[in-house]
């Protein structure tokens, strides 16, 4: 939407592509914030963000990026509000902002307060305001239409997407100079996911289908609070705002794990103590398998203010007023670091011929489909927002110069919808096939169990034949809904595909990295290793075969953060 | 659990239809979405929007036993049976419990849901008083759902004509926004027996919001605005 806009503001034609309506897009559920050193509260610069987000990366992060977005954040966040964004007030005047998890002043000291929120409900101002500007632009909305792939030419350039629009059942092509996907996460390859059912990595799944390998795929966030059994995610912001979370005894044990940042450490610590705590038998309720996060100290004013969409949610789907008893929560499946490999421009980068970082000529990626990577191995809270801000806005930047010197369309390749036709004529003439909700549940199940936020050698060995096995089921699913009119067991369908693209892309790259980095634990190898694993994963899906390449370690201006060890 | 549900698919039917559905219930089907995907898992033709299950994405808004709301977080339990689901009135269906939102949205981008202030941007933020901003609480939260318009005789009658409820509400977002200077632009495209006016203050909107907000609220202060200025 932030690329968008820009290409409409500079008087290009854009059709933006969506397979549902743009407020509806997943952004709209993001709660805490967006991260800037805007200073408003406690002194900040943009330096300590990128170190705070060098060392949350657990140094898989590319530095230059990482620089290029944290010195951009105060300047994308004041154009958001002057855009209208509803941002909550200081007394001042100035944008409200809150401390988030992994934030710190001066290089690893003090709390910093950097996360610039609109109560509870950031990214949905922040989804509406980049629409109501869309708008105001009149860029060109095709909605509920859903892309199905990719065409690339003989030199592999991109030249558009095959689309269903889902409305009427018919396939398209949009043959455009210049393709950004902005298609969002897909952690709904997980039964407990925070996630929205549309995110089903279709992104991704186009990439790999079209031979363009996929990033760091085994880098998975498990948030620390979703809802216990409904999954709903219960923001960090709660935590920020002072909340705490305790096990069966009325201990605050993330004192234990994390002596200094406590609760607000980084996600992917506080999840493994979860994690452990629940192991241990010290896990809440009945089945001791979950924690409480308290809150109530806070004041029913506070939580009135800051947190109104959090107490809703609670007493919703928890049954559980956070103004006088805790949230139940458990750690849950929210966030994908890998993705569509970028640099910091939104180019889409793969090796080719000369280099693992060649650009692949009209396809661009933005947001939590690319891996640039900022996030590295974990990502911080409220830099996702960040991130779509920054680079929605460069690519868009890149977008404008590219098309100055591609003034015309290449010529599209006769078989340019083969590929999803037959994937829809499959689909349509299979007898005696798999269900699709089956074979989903199969699939969610799998990745649940062997790949979570600990995982351990046989699992992760079993889980690769298990992940296969789906796989193969997923080829012979069957509909009996033909109709062509919106469709929604077809879409389910088609998703169901893009879903075993990433769940494998996972199970595979998670296998080979025998290290524990970030988000990804592994229990025959809890340690960081650098020497061996200083690097990115690049996950091919025609024959699952891996590669990798090296972390841009050199900033662009500042001098490099060398890996250390991470405490928080 | 009992449900009958309106069922219409222009591909093979000549009219709407009424289907009765019976379904076991798991212990994790809390709300009725959950019901409904239940019930596709035996019957995948069974047509409905959804995406974020939580209540802020506005896609599964539909008419439940009468009465317009969110499917996600409606408790399945305490339904009187059998629950009777319609796609939300006076909009064309699509198919089953999808109607075209086209009427709707078309409304919404009529009152300019954008700030409009021509000055230059400052280089940071444009300051807002914590009481300014307060202003907005209660409006921006509007998620899109429709489910205040389509309760609304007025907008039935004349889905071209009034603004509705929810477009009313965004057009009162921007003229409370103090960094809004378009005040006057805003009031006189309302100024119209009915973009604004056929408001009769029925307070159906109101009623059913599943956000909690209040599009009266908010028509009656655009009402007061517009009489301010011609005294």
């Amino acid at each position: 939407m932030r690329a968008a806009l820009q290409l409409s503001e500079a008087g290009l034609k854009v059709a933006v592509l969506s397979k549902v309506f743009p407020t509806r897009s997943h952004t709209v559920a993001a709660q805490g914030g967006i991260a800037a050193a805007l200073g408003n509260v406690t002194e900040d610069n943009w330096h300590w963000h990128m170190y705070d987000t060098v060392k949350g990366s657990d140094y898989l992060g590319d530095q230059d990026a990482i620089e290029f977005m944290c010195r951009q954040a105060g300047e994308v966040v004041y154009e958001l509000e002057h855009y209208g964004m509803p941002f909550d007030r200081l007394e001042n005047g100035k944008i409200y902002q809150r401390p988030f998890g992994g934030q710190s002043q001066n290089f690893g000291g003090a709390q910093a307060t950097r996360s610039c929120a609109v109560a509870d409900r950031t990214g949905h101002a922040m989804l509406h305001t980049l629409y109501q500007r869309n708008v105001r632009a009149n860029t060109q909305f095709f909605v509920e239409w859903m892309a199905l792939d990719l065409i690339r030419d003989e030199h592999g350039d991109v030249l558009g997407v095959s689309a269903l629009d889902i409305e009427t059942g018919e396939v398209m092509i949009l043959q455009a100079r210049a393709t950004l996907f902005a298609t969002g996460g897909g952690a709904r390859i997980f039964s407990a996911s925070t996630n929205a059912f549309i995110n089903t990595g279709d992104g991704l799944a186009m990439a790999a289908r079209a031979g363009v390998p996929l990033q760091d795929m085994e880098f998975w966030q498990f948030h620390p609070t979703g809802v216990y059994g409904a999954g709903i995610l219960i923001s960090e912001a709660v935590r920020g705002e002072g909340g705490y979370l305790l096990n069966k005894d009325g201990e605050r044990f993330m004192e234990r794990y994390a002596p200094h940042a406590k609760d607000l450490a980084s996600r992917d610590v506080v999840s493994r103590a979860m994690t452990t705590e629940i192991k241990e038998g010290h896990g809440c309720g009945r089945d001791a398998d979950h924690l409480l996060l308290k809150l109530d100290h806070l004041g029913a004013d506070v939580i009135k203010a800051r947190l109104p969409g959090i107490r809703e949610i609670a007493i919703k789907f928890a049954h559980a007023d956070p103004v006088r008893e805790p949230i139940p929560v458990v750690p849950t499946a929210h966030y994908m670091m890998g993705g569509i490999p970028t640099n910091f421009h939104g180019q889409v980068v793969a090796p080719y011929k000369t280099g693992p970082e060649e650009v692949v000529q009209g396809f661009y990626a933005v947001g939590e489909c690319a891996c640039v990577s900022v996030h590295g191995a974990n990502r911080l809270g409220t830099n996702s927002l960040l991130d779509i801000l920054v680079f929605g806005r460069a690519a868009g930047n890149q977008i404008i110069e590219d098309l100055k010197r591609n003034s015309h369309h290449k010529h599209l390749p006769g078989d340019a919808a083969d590929k999803a036709l037959g994937r829809l004529a499959r689909l349509d003439s299979q007898k005696d096939g798999e269900n699709v909700s089956q074979v989903g549940d199969m699939l969610r199940k799998t990745m649940q169990t062997h790949c979570g936020v600990f995982r351990f050698a046989d699992l992760l060995k079993q889980g690769v034949d298990k992940i296969s096995e789906v796989a193969q089921r997923a080829r012979n699913t069957e509909i009996r809904d033909k109709s062509r009119v919106f469709n929604t067991a077809r879409v389910e369908a088609l998703e169901l595909d893009n879903l075993v693209e990433v769940a494998v892309a996972t199970m595979v790259s998670a296998q080979a990295r025998t290290e524990s980095r970030g988000a990804h634990a592994r229990d025959d190898f809890p340690h960081r290793d650098d020497d061996k694993w200083l690097k990115h994963t690049l996950y091919f899906s025609e024959d699952r075969r891996l590669d990798y390449k090296p972390v841009r370690l050199k900033p662009l201006t500042v001098e490099s953060f060398p890996p250390k060890a991470r405490t928080y | 659990m009992k449900f009958s549900i309106y069922r219409f698919d222009p591909d093979k039917d000549e009219k709407p239809y009424m289907q009765d559905y019976e379904i076991a219930l798991e212990p994790a089907d809390r709300m009725l979405l959950d019901a409904l995907i239940r019930i596709k898992t035996v019957d995948d033709s069974l047509s409905l929007r959804r995406s974020c299950r939580e209540g802020v994405c506005g896609s599964d808004a539909m008419n439940i036993n009468g009465r317009n709301g969110l499917a996600c977080i409606t408790p399945v339990k305490g339904l009187k049976e059998p629950v009777e689901l319609r796609p939300l009135p006076g909009l064309p269906v699509i198919r089953d419990l999808i109607v075209d939102m086209t009427q709707f949205f078309k409304q919404y981008h009529s009152i300019k849901p954008y700030l409009i202030n021509e000055d230059p941007p400052p280089e940071t933020e444009r300051l807002q008083a914590p009481e300014e901003r307060a202003e907005l609480d209660g409006l921006y939260e509007c998620i899109l759902c429709a489910c205040c318009s389509t309760a609304c005789p007025s907008f039935w009658w004349n889905p071209d004509k009034y603004v509705g409820p929810a477009g009313l509400l965004q057009a009162y977002r921007f003229l409370a926004d103090s960094r809004d200077q378009a005040t006057a632009e805003r009031l006189d495209y309302l100024e119209d027996p009915y973009r604004l006016f056929r408001c009769h203050s029925i307070m159906n909107c109101t009623d059913v919001c599943p956000k909690g907000l209040n599009p009266m609220e908010a028509i009656g202060r655009i009402k007061t605005m517009m009489t301010k200025r011609t005294i």
